[in-house]
């Protein structure tokens, strides 16, 4: 699978993911919310952006439970709870939010 | 958490690059993170270099998962066992891995050691207090 | 007839660099890769088997492996010499046969 993203084309796996991490630019994860019919806002890639940097530092994207302790030790209570992630990507926001970050799909996400 | 918890304990004896052991138990650890168990990893043998300070996988190609072992106190997994025996039979020390921390939660946040040198008869211990060891 | 010898598994897990030392003749050389480099290391039986090779015989290391397994220089047996990949091609074609150890 594959999504085209200002002419280029960028490898997917069957779930969406990107195949290749190091192929992310912001315009793929553009591509990939206008698919799922969202706009996204600074909120949103105050997230996404969060993402890279974790897996930057550990390799790994965060299983959900995980992303919202760190969230909230790194942003504030407010932005560290379910409720609030999941108004930003209501089809979860480990594994929507990661796969716009371009990360694979979370490990220990079940 | 639910009343039976278990004490699982991950065995890990391979060194991380040769074979693929080391990071599929890496990623089985982190899955099962999720199950609210007692869960600590024992690291002996070639599974000590697992831990090796400034690993740099570069130039082979390989992800270099070494900082993924970092990420294992923001899963609840705060108890890493390092045999002794097994770092000086290797020529190594416990300052040549990688100093890894986590926060307690109970104890206000406080940054505490992860990695926890243990001798030979202790890890045998720790063994057999265990409801379910897995090995890689 | 030389041989380059290459031995790619951890010294504490297998005997592959044991049954290599002692079958290797002046003329030839070994070629420590992957888990093999693991040998090199310093104040270990492994390396003070090689240590008495190395009168003899030539032993190299692949330097990528070592690097991804952080063994910094100072852990590592003096004398024993880094070669890249290249380099590891270049020792192939320059000995008369390649025994692996596997």
């Amino acid at each position: 699978m594959a999504i085209e993203v200002n002419g280029k084309t960028f490898e997917t796996d069957e779930e969406g993911y990107l195949t290749n991490i190091n192929d992310w630019e912001p315009g793929v994860a553009e591509a990939m919310a206008k698919e799922d019919d969202l706009e996204l806002t600074d909120e949103h890639w105050e997230i996404i952006n969060f993402l890279r940097e974790y897996y930057e530092e550990y390799q790994i994207a965060p299983a959900v439970r995980v992303l919202t302790k760190a969230v909230g030790k790194k942003l504030g209570k407010e932005k560290g709870n379910s409720k609030y992630l999941y108004s930003l990507f209501p089809y979860g926001p480990g594994k929507q939010a990661c796969r716009y970050a371009g990360l694979p799909k979370p490990t220990g996400c079940i | 958490m639910s009343e039976d918890i278990k004490k699982f304990m991950y065995v890990n004896r391979r060194a991380p690059y040769g074979t693929i052991y080391a990071w599929e138990a890496l990623e089985v650890v982190l899955i099962g993170a999720a199950f609210d168990q007692d869960v600590s990893l024992a690291f002996l043998d070639d599974g000590v270099f697992q831990l090796m300070k400034g690993e740099d996988t570069g130039d082979v190609e390989m992800k270099n998962f070494s900082p993924t072992y970092s990420a294992l106190g923001d899963y609840d997994v705060t108890k890493l066992y390092v045999e002794k025996e097994s770092l000086e039979e290797r020529g190594l020390t416990v300052e040549d891995l990688m100093p890894l921390k986590y926060e307690d939660e109970d104890d206000d946040w406080a940054e505490k050691d992860s990695i926890r040198l243990v001798s030979r008869k202790e890890m045998a211990e720790l063994m057999d207090e265990q409801d379910v060891l897995f090995s890689f | 007839m030389s041989i380059l010898h290459t031995v790619n598994k951890s010294p504490f897990e297998k005997m592959s660099l044991d049954s290599c030392i002692d079958h290797v003749k002046g003329e030839s050389a070994v070629l420590l890769y992957e888990d093999g480099v693991y040998a090199a290391l310093k104040g270990t039986g492994a390396a003070e088997k090689l240590a008495s090779v190395m009168e003899t015989t030539k032993v190299y290391m692949l330097g990528p492996d070592v690097k991804a397994r952080g063994l910094a220089a100072d852990k590592l047996l003096e004398g024993v010499e880094v070669v890249d990949y290249a380099g590891f091609v270049d020792l192939a074609a320059e000995y008369d046969k390649v025994l692996a150890w596997v």
